[in-house]
Formats: C-alpha cells, structure tokens, sequence
C-alpha cells in the first residue's frame, strides 16, 4: 500500500541571498516532511532562517535550490500571478504584527479574503465569517476596528482570517512574538483548536521556548540547517494521526 | 467592485485632511475652469452678438479684392448689378438666410458749414438693412422718433463726429464725395439721428440711403459695395459660408469657390478681378482675434488645472502607497491578485479626482448662477455697459471633469502598478 504524500516535503532545499558581494545562506539544504493536519513550530534564534523557511512554504519566496512541494505542488516554479492564486486557494496567514487592515471592521477583516480573493456569495460569506467569529471567540467585537481590540483579539481575528477560505495550511511568523505570555499561551490553544475544528494544518515560528512546548512537532532551526524533530514532538504527532 | 470601492473610500477618509487638501485643489481648479469658460464665453457671445448685430452682420458679400482695399472704400471694385442679381439669386434659394442688405460704402467730406471732417458713409436700404442688422436701431442716441430710420435725404451720423463737430438732430449738413471718374460731388443732408459708436473698424460709419449714396456718387447703375447676410443660426455659420462660396462660385463663371472656414482665409468665388469673395465676420472684426485670445487663454487655463490634478493627486498616491507598503504586504501574501491591487489604488486615485469634480462642478454652476442673479456688467469700448449672462454647456461640463477624471486615473496608474507589483516578502520586512 502506497504511503500517502506529506503536505509539505522539502528536498535539499536551499535559499541563499546575495547582498552585494556578500552571500547569505539563509537556508542551507534542509529535508523535512511535515503531515496533514499537524501542529508544527519552526524554532530558532534570530537569523536561524524560520521566516526564510516559511516564506518558501508560503510561496512568498523562492528556492535557490532544491525542491519544496506543498499540496502537491512544486511551489518553487510558480511564478509570481500563479503562487499568488496557490496561496489565495490553498494557504493562510498569520504575521506576528496581527497585520489586519485598519480601516475594515474585525468582520470586513475575515471577510476580506472571501471578497477579494475568493468570489464568495455574500450568504455563503456572512455564514463562513459568522462561524470563524464564534470560533474565534470574537462574535461580540464584530463591529469594531482593529484600533478598538486588544492584540490577542487582533491575532484571534487574523487567525479567523487565515482560516476564513477554509485554507489546508496555516503559516504564523512568530505570531505571539508581540503578545505576552498568557495571551500568547492562549493564541496557541486557539490555532491548536482551529486544527482541531477544522482539520488545517498549522506551521508556525518562534524563539518562546515556553510556546515551543505547545507544538507536537517541533523543528529546530541553527544557522540554515535543520535538525530532526524531537522523540517527544514524533510521538505527539503519532498520537494526533492515531 | 462595489467592495473595493468601499475599501478605497475608507483609505480616502482614513487620511481625511490630506485628501481633503486634495480634492480642495481639484476643487478650485474645477471652479476657476469652469467659471473662466462660463464669463468669457458670455462676453464672447454678447460681443459677436453686438458685432453682427448691429453692423457687419454674419456674412458678407464683396468683389474679390475689395476687402483687401477697404480702408480707401474703391468704388471701382463694387459688384455690378449682374452679380448683385447672382448673389441674391443664390441667398433667396437658402432657407438658412434670414435677411441680406446691400450697401454702398464710401469715403465722404462732412461739413457743418463751418467745419470739415472726412466720415465713411453707408448707403443702404433701411428695411433691408435693419433687417439684417437688427441692433442698429438701438444704437441711436436719445429719443427715438417715429417712422422709418432714416429717409431719402437723412444721414444718421456717428457719435464721435456729431460731438466733434457739435451738430445734433434736425441740423443740415452736407457730404462732399469724390466719384469712380475723379469728379467731385455734393449734397445737402438733415441729420436724422446720432449713433453710439461701436468698437471696431465700421463702428463709426455713418448711415444713408441707397438711392442718395448713388445720387451722391452719380452711379448710372444698381452697384453695389457688399451684401451683408443674416443668417436664422448663427451656428451654422461655417456650413453656410462653405454652400454659399460654392454657389457664388458656380455662378460667377471661371474658377472655383474655396471655403476654408470661418477663422481662416475668405473663399474666393469666380477667381480673377472679377470674382467675389465670401466672409465672416469674423474676417472683417478684429475682435475675432480677441475671440481667439480668450480661446487660448481657456487651454491654457485648462492646461494649468490639468497639471494640478496630476500632480496633487501623483503626490498623494505615491504617499498613500509609501505609507501602506506594509499593508499591501499582508493583502498581497494572503492571496489577493495583482489586479485587484492596482483597481484598488485606481479607484481611490478615481475617486479622489471624481469627488473633487463633482464638488467643483456644483460650486461652479451655484457660482454661475448668482453671477445670473446679481446681473454683472462689464464695460467695453466706448463705454457700453455690457450685461453678461455666464452659462456652461453640458458639453463643456463633461469634457471638463473627463479631463480631471482621466488625469487622475493616469496619475494614479504609475503608484498603483508599483502597488499591484510589489515583493509581498519586501512589503512585509518594510519598517
């Protein structure tokens, strides 16, 4: 019986940048397979090369080298109309500065996808937002712009966001990085949720080693390189799968 | 559509004084534009009005050559009684021509028996000629009498000799003519009244009948100087000007009738010295270069409000997508099209325009209509007091805020495409 595809497999995958004369080895020919329906943080210090890591998964970037499927596409030859489409159909975001567009309502945010990326009827759109506001636990703040919540409810919407076009694959760069550690704690619990309710994938960075210990699998970034993930973080995955 | 309209109106008011500033500028230009087109086209209007009006009438009439020598009136370049009767064939078959007034132009000595002076004297027929001219009977100075304008035997003089030489109606003058064999002339006249001058190079003429200014000049036959034409549209000047050049052409023998427009060189008709020619008014008042003047003025003023629109709403776009770079980041990773992007900052660069318009538009035409209310004159020439009634076309309204609508669009193209084709990894990192 054939083994089913991970969701994201990266093969000898390399991103090096130029700067002047400079090269930076951001990422340094890493291999990593990552299941549906996992829970999996990327940690590592600062230039470790997370947010590179994630912005190749996000088809915001591009490989120099080697290959890096997710859904089963081979997400470093599509080019820049194309990975847009890929990452509108397939992926969401959540950014550690929450990134929510200031001048819509917390609703008009997580309908934002369903109307400028999606064409989403507008029944089908209030049914979807509704459901992400309840699931979210921000139903009561619907009306009110992001300048009126606080930051936990401002990445609790850009969670509701990222899962608004009922998206396979969540990407958060350090997404409690501006949170402090009871609200980061609890972000965590609600993105562990989301997985949970709507069976997305979840892929997220941090150098919290307190956050780390909420993920199932963890990855451990060091200059570029990719270790293996820990026995514990194996073993949570198993269970998950079970 | 309606969703990205809605977002672009919410950045617009996100920065609500920078685009008020904006559209303010839009605004005024708008204003300044449109009340400009409005006064001068007034002014335009009432000013050809008085021209054709009350002397030249929209069209006429002359001996090829004749024009080119109007200052010393040639007698020897009238139209003969056979091309009189052609012309006047030709004008009874144009259902356009409303009235038409033949004249007899020449340069005369005027005494009041102690004093000399030389006046240009039309001879023409009254009926005819009121006609055709319809104002001139409102340019007599004082108390109108009853009857006919001017009779066998009567001279209307203009303003400028019956103050210069202190004579008035009732008074008995005499004009002293030198006639086509070089012999001289005289004849006894009773001033029937005093004209207010108009500014131009016939507004000083003096008035007499046809009959007498042929007695005068002892013409054995019906010539004439020029036929003067009203037409029943003034707006369809430049295509009566070309039929008729045409028809006079046809008719008057060898060669053939060029029409090139009103503004431009008179057609010839017949060619040779025996020929005539067609002109407009505009050929014969120098206030058509004037008319021109206050044209290039309105482009030029159009230019100028046009490079405030670029520029106020450029500067503004070019900001708002600085200051969003961010922003356009986050939309650009979560999935949203290039497109949908460029539309975005298109329709605020739209709307900004588009409001500015809108708003420009109605000051201007509340602005236009209290001019209307608070009856503004204007003095010009010899003091006439000239009443303006501003008013804008439909047209002129459209191509004007198509105008500002179109520079806003393109002054919003360069900033939205660097928008819509922004690096989302680069926009996110952008402090």
């Amino acid at each position: 019986m054939k083994a089913a595809m991970p969701l994201i497999r990266a093969e000898r995958l390399v991103k090096t940048y130029r700067t002047g004369e400079v090269e930076v080895h951001a990422v340094r020919g890493v291999d990593f397979a990552i299941e549906s329906k996992s829970f999996v943080v990327f940690v590592g210090p600062s230039g470790s090369g997370k947010t590179t890591l994630l912005n190749m998964i996000g088809c915001l970037d591009h490989p120099t080298s080697g290959k890096l499927t997710v859904i089963d596409t081979d997400v470093g030859q599509l080019g820049r109309r194309a990975a847009a489409n890929f990452r509108g159909e397939h992926i969401g975001f959540v950014f550690q500065d929450f990134n929510l567009i200031p001048v819509l309502t917390v609703y008009e945010n997580i309908e934002y996808p369903l109307i400028m990326v999606q064409d989403w009827p507008e029944k089908k759109r209030r049914e979807q937002v509704m459901r992400l506001l309840e699931a979210v636990g921000m139903s009561g703040q619907a009306g009110k712009r992001p300048d009126q919540i606080s930051g936990g409810q401002k990445q609790r919407v850009a969670v509701a966001r990222a899962l608004a076009t009922n998206a396979q694959l969540v990407l958060a760069d350090e997404p409690t990085a501006n949170l402090d550690h009871d609200t980061a704690y609890r972000v965590i619990e609600l993105m562990k949720k989301m997985r949970d309710e709507f069976g997305t994938t979840f892929v997220f960075s941090t150098h919290d080693p307190k956050i780390m210990g909420a993920a199932e699998v963890v990855f451990t970034l060091e200059d570029g390189g990719i270790s293996k993930p820990s026995e514990k973080a194996l073993e949570k995955a198993e269970a998950v799968h079970a | 559509m309606l969703n990205v309209l809605k977002i672009a109106v919410r950045n617009l008011a996100r920065f609500g004084r920078r685009t008020l500033l904006t559209s303010s500028l839009i605004t005024l230009g708008i204003v300044g534009v449109l009340l400009f087109v409005a006064v001068s086209g007034s002014f335009k209007t009432i000013m050809i009005g008085q021209f054709t009006d009350s002397m030249l009438g929209h069209l006429e009439v002359h001996r090829k050559g004749y024009v080119a020598s109007i200052d010393s009136l040639p007698l020897n370049l009238n139209m003969q009684p056979a091309m009189v009767a052609k012309v006047e064939q030709a004008l009874q078959g144009m259902d356009t021509v409303e009235a038409y007034s033949e004249r007899i132009k020449l340069g005369a000595m005027f005494s009041n028996f102690t004093e000399t002076t030389s006046i240009r004297i039309n001879g023409v027929d009254p009926a005819k000629e009121i006609a055709t001219t319809p104002l001139l009977p409102g340019r007599l100075i004082g108390e109108k009498r009853a009857g006919a304008l001017l009779n066998p035997g009567e001279i209307l003089i203009p303003e400028l000799i019956a103050r210069g030489m202190k004579v008035k109606a009732g008074d008995t003058v005499v004009l002293v003519a030198t006639n086509r064999d070089g012999s001289v002339n005289g004849k006894t006249f009773t001033v029937a009244g005093v004209l207010q001058s108009v500014s131009g190079p016939s507004g000083k003429d003096g008035y007499i009948t046809l009959e007498d200014a042929r007695s005068l000049l002892r013409m054995k036959e019906a010539e004439v100087s020029e036929i003067a034409i009203r037409l029943k549209n003034p707006a369809q000047l430049d295509a009566v000007y070309a039929q008729l050049s045409k028809e006079l052409g046809a008719v008057a023998g060898p060669g053939t009738a060029t029409a090139t427009g009103s503004g431009d060189k008179p057609a010839s008709a017949g060619g040779g010295g025996g020929g005539l020619e067609v002109h407009t008014w505009a050929d014969l008042s120098p206030f058509s270069s004037i008319v021109r003047m206050i044209d290039l003025l309105a482009v030029f003023i159009k230019i100028m409000m046009v490079s405030i629109v670029l520029i106020a709403v450029m500067n503004v776009m070019v900001m708002a997508v600085y200051e969003r770079i961010r922003e356009i980041g986050t939309i650009s990773a979560i999935g949203t099209p290039p497109r949908r992007i460029l539309s975005l900052f298109l329709t605020e660069g739209l709307l900004l325009g588009a409001g500015g318009a809108a708003l420009g538009t109605a000051i201007s035409l509340a602005a236009i209509y209290a001019l209307n209310i608070w009856k503004v004159t204007v003095h010009f020439g010899m003091g006439q007091a000239i009443l303006l009634s501003p008013a804008v076309s439909v047209r002129d309204i459209v191509t004007i805020v198509a105008m500002v609508v179109i520079m806003a669009l393109l002054a919003s193209l360069q900033p939205a495409w660097k928008a819509s084709r922004m690096d989302p990894v680069r926009a996110l990192g952008h402090v």
